[in-house]
């Protein structure tokens, strides 16, 4: 039990799958200017990540590791985590058209994000077992989540606030990302991740 | 033997995957409204929100579920309603006059300028200032300036002030307003009463 809540709180906060593992900046830098799409890109990220670690742990333990094709596992995982988005997709359209306003157009948008498969990649590289697979995926999208949220919320004060011409835009997001990533560098230590 | 597998098993998985895909497209397909499709081609989408609703096609969904009365678009005015209730099959009502009514094609006041006295009641009248001229000699419109809110006609005592549509520059031209179907929309000038005929509208 305690080494599952390790592995939250590892990829929750200390190898945060952003601001440590430098994965998944496109949308961190992309979506975070309003603080509710940065959730709705969350909570999408969440599903897809969570969903894809754990087909994309099936799929190397069952077909490709008896084969002995590892090598494969890139474009296997590629392959898995399009189709299984797309499904997810096609299903929550019809089953619950709420939650396809809220997550619709994202769900494509993650399927090439590098976060999703380089937690696939994480995860055979680490040998995870298929609940280590789940929570691992989980944990990282939470930790997603939970800097993007926090970084929409500080672009919002950001674009009130009085920036000198030189940082504006784009720029002053840069350094404050780079700060956030030092101030995460503090948690480094909390625990010990083998 | 193992490149065989490989590729096996990449085509294996792929197939699978897109057989599931192929299925589920079938299988969880979203069928729109089509009553709602029908109300929506026929309001005329210009989605200008007069209706309360945000655009024609939440309106035409509302229509759809009964939610919303058929008379609340101003832009299609007694045409749209009456093409609608022929297609719910409802009795026609009067156009909601607490809307707005609908603009009007962009026109600017044109002084005949020899029947113009040199009164200066319409200069008098004219909110923006547009009409210039001096008493007892000819005034004239300033046409950049005309909102033409057509207050400097009932002043004119000779009546010598007439609306005319704006001609079409390269400055203000614009795509054309959206037709709905079978011509309805009054904003276009209404076809002849012969081509209403061969739609089957003319009365």
């Amino acid at each position: 039990m305690t080494e599952y809540l390790l592995i939250i709180v590892g990829t929750v906060w200390v190898n945060n799958i952003v601001l440590s593992q430098f994965l998944g900046l496109c949308p961190f830098m992309g979506v975070s200017r309003k603080l509710e799409t940065a959730m709705g890109m969350g909570l999408a990220t969440t599903f897809v990540l969570t969903l894809s670690s754990i087909s994309s742990f099936l799929v190397y333990e069952y077909l490709l590791q008896p084969f002995g094709l590892e090598y494969l596992r890139t474009i296997s995982f590629i392959l898995v985590i399009a189709a299984i988005v797309g499904f997810t997709e096609l299903v929550v359209q019809k089953t619950s058209p709420l939650l396809h306003n809220v997550l619709g157009i994202y769900l494509p948008l993650i399927t090439t994000n590098c976060a999703v498969l380089g937690v696939a990649l994480l995860n055979t590289q680490q040998s995870n077992n298929f609940v280590e697979s789940a929570l691992y995926g989980f944990g990282s999208a939470i930790g997603f989540t939970l800097v993007l949220v926090l970084f929409a919320a500080m672009r919002e004060r950001l674009a009130a606030s009085d920036v000198p011409e030189v940082f504006q835009g784009s720029a002053i997001g840069m350094i404050t990302a780079g700060l956030m990533a030092l101030a995460f560098m503090g948690f480094t230590g909390l625990i010990k991740v083998s | 033997m193992s490149i065989l597998s490989a590729a096996l098993i990449l085509v294996g998985l792929a197939l699978f995957f897109g057989l599931v895909l192929g299925y589920a497209s079938v299988r969880f397909k979203v069928e729109g409204d089509p009553l709602a499709d029908q109300v929506d081609s026929i309001l005329p989408q210009t989605q200008c929100g007069q209706c309360t609703f945000p655009g024609c096609r939440p309106y035409a969904e509302a229509i759809a579920k009964g939610e919303a009365p058929i008379n609340q678009c101003p832009p299609g005015g007694e045409t749209t309603m009456l093409a609608l209730a022929d297609l719910l099959d409802v009795e026609p009502l009067a156009l909601n006059e607490e809307l707005e009514p609908a603009a009007e094609l962009p026109e600017v006041a044109i002084i005949i300028e020899k029947d113009c006295i040199g009164c200066t009641l319409c200069i008098q009248a004219c909110p923006v200032d547009a009409i210039v001229g001096s008493a007892k000699h000819m005034h004239t419109v300033i046409e950049s300036e005309c909102t033409g809110c057509e207050l400097c006609i009932p002043p004119c005592p000779v009546d010598c002030i007439i609306m005319r549509p704006l001609d079409t520059t390269i400055d203000n031209w614009k795509w054309k307003q959206p037709i709905s179907t079978e011509n309805t929309y009054p904003l276009i000038p209404m076809p002849l009463d012969s081509e209403l005929n061969d739609k089957g509208l003319g009365s």
